[in-house]
């Protein structure tokens, strides 16, 4: 449990958001060339890293806006947070 | 050669205050090179070593532990046992673990406390009927014991259930699996620790994998705290964080692993003499014998190996509790922790081979693995040895998520994901 930093709302309780998963999965370009393995590889497949991840959250309880997140899953601390379509702060 | 647990030993040790108990496995350094190695010393990862040595006459085989052994998410859940899943897979898989929980303590001559108290499952809404019975049907067919309760029946299996038309979520029926329960966690991973180190398996506490090592497609050895060991075979069973050893050998696996709660409350006199689990609305509930309740919550949305969970978790699995249980309503909660589960995208484990010659995954049990310990072992240790899975696992590859042929226990197994 941990506060979050909205970039519409300001700091809520984690309680009001939704996580979304791994964040910049590109969905593919032209999906009908994609191979089977390809296909797994886009929906199933994820990093799950321990240590610092990119993510995307949606302040479900809120504003209902999405952004992303990064965030160290080994101790829950909140990195940076960015707007939808802003690039990735550099790691 | 291990000293044999019986009445007769118990009253010679007390003769001499139980000071001089033989030692239940060794503490020794790694070799340089074994056979095979499996990563994670839970009670998984030790059934492996065990059935390893004991059918397939590998015992110069070790099992790597970062921690200690059992100490991760075999010491951390609730001891639930059953196999009333829904899908035939599922029901072959689970049924094959409980066959073996019938009779392991007189296997392993320890006493894992396996009791088959029964297992209820509630249903709070008419889809929940709908699903529990087509499930109960399916259990059959299955040879899986399986009855569908009236909300009477319930009250008459479990009196304390409040069964009353008016409450947030009204018990509308419930189903009932005789043969399963629970067992003593613990008591499961020394075990099959002290069976697996009489045949000659060397554990390896406080023995972190840092690295494993490839030549092209197949396994060399891993690199460890404790030094380099060479081996042509490593079975990761390392739950929570198996995608981190994947990482290591640069693989992708499709889990995600999440913080999952559970507690337990101060201990009070037998109240509750079954286990009853109520996925709609998230409580289940079972009594250990020291008499504490033990409560399961729910996982956390997000990734994150911290072992601990939100409170809201918690709160919403108590508000639950006390609706259905009334009774409960003074009780003190005494301790609450969290474990990191890995969680399958269709919620089946992963018992597989993969694209690497020599690597063998275990992994995917997400919030229900205790369950299947014995199975698993049994199952991942057919896979290690003869490089090919068991009918009974060979479902659960990896390459299931390509194929698109998935396991999708989802809700359909009763389970609360």
């Amino acid at each position: 449990m941990f506060l979050i930093n909205c970039p519409y709302c300001g700091e809520r309780d984690q309680q009001e958001f939704k996580a979304g998963g791994e964040a910049h999965i590109e969905r593919p370009k032209q999906p009908t060339e994609l191979s089977d393995d390809e296909w797994a590889e886009y929906l199933f497949m994820r990093k799950n890293i321990k240590g610092v991840q990119f993510e995307r959250w949606n302040h479900a309880h809120g504003c209902r806006k999405w952004f992303n997140m990064v965030r160290d899953t080994s101790n829950d601390e909140i990195k940076a947070i960015y707007k939808m379509g802003e690039k990735p702060p550099a790691q | 050669m291990r000293n044999k647990y019986s009445v007769f030993s118990l009253i010679k040790n007390a003769l001499s205050y139980h000071e001089n108990w033989q030692r239940a496995w060794r503490d020794p350094a790694p070799k340089k090179e074994y056979d095979a190695v499996i990563v994670g010393g839970g009670g998984h990862g030790l059934a492996t070593a065990y059935y390893l040595a004991k059918k397939h006459n590998m015992n110069n085989i070790a099992v790597v532990e970062k921690g200690w052994i059992g100490g991760g998410n075999t010491g951390r859940n609730t001891t639930i046992i059953r196999s009333n899943y829904l899908w035939d897979a599922s029901a072959g898989l689970y049924d094959h673990a409980l066959k073996i929980w019938e009779g392991l303590s007189q296997e392993l001559n320890y006493n894992v406390m396996f009791s088959q108290r029964g297992v209820m499952n509630l249903a709070h809404n008419l889809q929940d009927v709908r699903d529990l019975k087509r499930r109960t049907h399916a259990n059959r067919l299955n040879g899986i014991d399986a009855v569908y309760l009236s909300t009477e029946e319930v009250k008459k299996f479990c009196p304390i259930i409040n069964t009353s038309p008016d409450i947030r979520y009204p018990v509308l029926g419930g189903t009932l699996q005789r043969r399963a329960g629970t067992a003593r966690h613990d008591a499961v991973a020394w075990g099959y620790a002290r069976g697996a180190d009489a045949m000659g398996v060397d554990i390896i506490q406080n023995c972190e994998v840092k690295g494993i090592k490839r030549n092209g497609d197949s396994v060399e050895g891993i690199e460890t705290t404790k030094g380099f060991i060479k081996t042509k075979k490593v079975g990761v069973v390392a739950a929570g964080h198996s995608s981190v050893i994947a990482n290591m050998a640069g693989l992708r696996l499709p889990l995600e692993s999440k913080p999952l709660q559970a507690l337990v409350s101060e201990p009070v006199k037998p109240i509750i003499d079954t286990v009853v689990m109520s996925n709609a609305v998230h409580a289940y509930v079972s009594q250990s014998d020291k008499g504490e309740l033990v409560i399961g919550a729910g996982t956390d949305d997000y990734v994150s190996y911290t072992q601990k969970g939100s409170h809201q978790i918690v709160e919403g699995t108590l508000n639950a509790i006390l609706e259905l249980y009334p009774i409960f309503s003074r009780m003190r909660m005494l301790r609450q922790w969290g474990g990191i589960v890995d969680i399958c995208p269709d919620a089946s484990p992963i018992l597989s081979k993969t694209s690497i010659k020599g690597l063998y995954f275990n992994c995917g049990w997400g919030t229900g693995g205790f369950k299947a310990t014995p199975g698993s072992g049994d199952l991942f240790a057919h896979t290690i040895a003869n490089d090919e899975p068991h009918k009974l696992n060979a479902a659960f590859n990896l390459n299931r998520f390509v194929s698109g042929d998935l396991v999708d226990e989802h809700g359909a197994a009763a389970v609360a994901h």
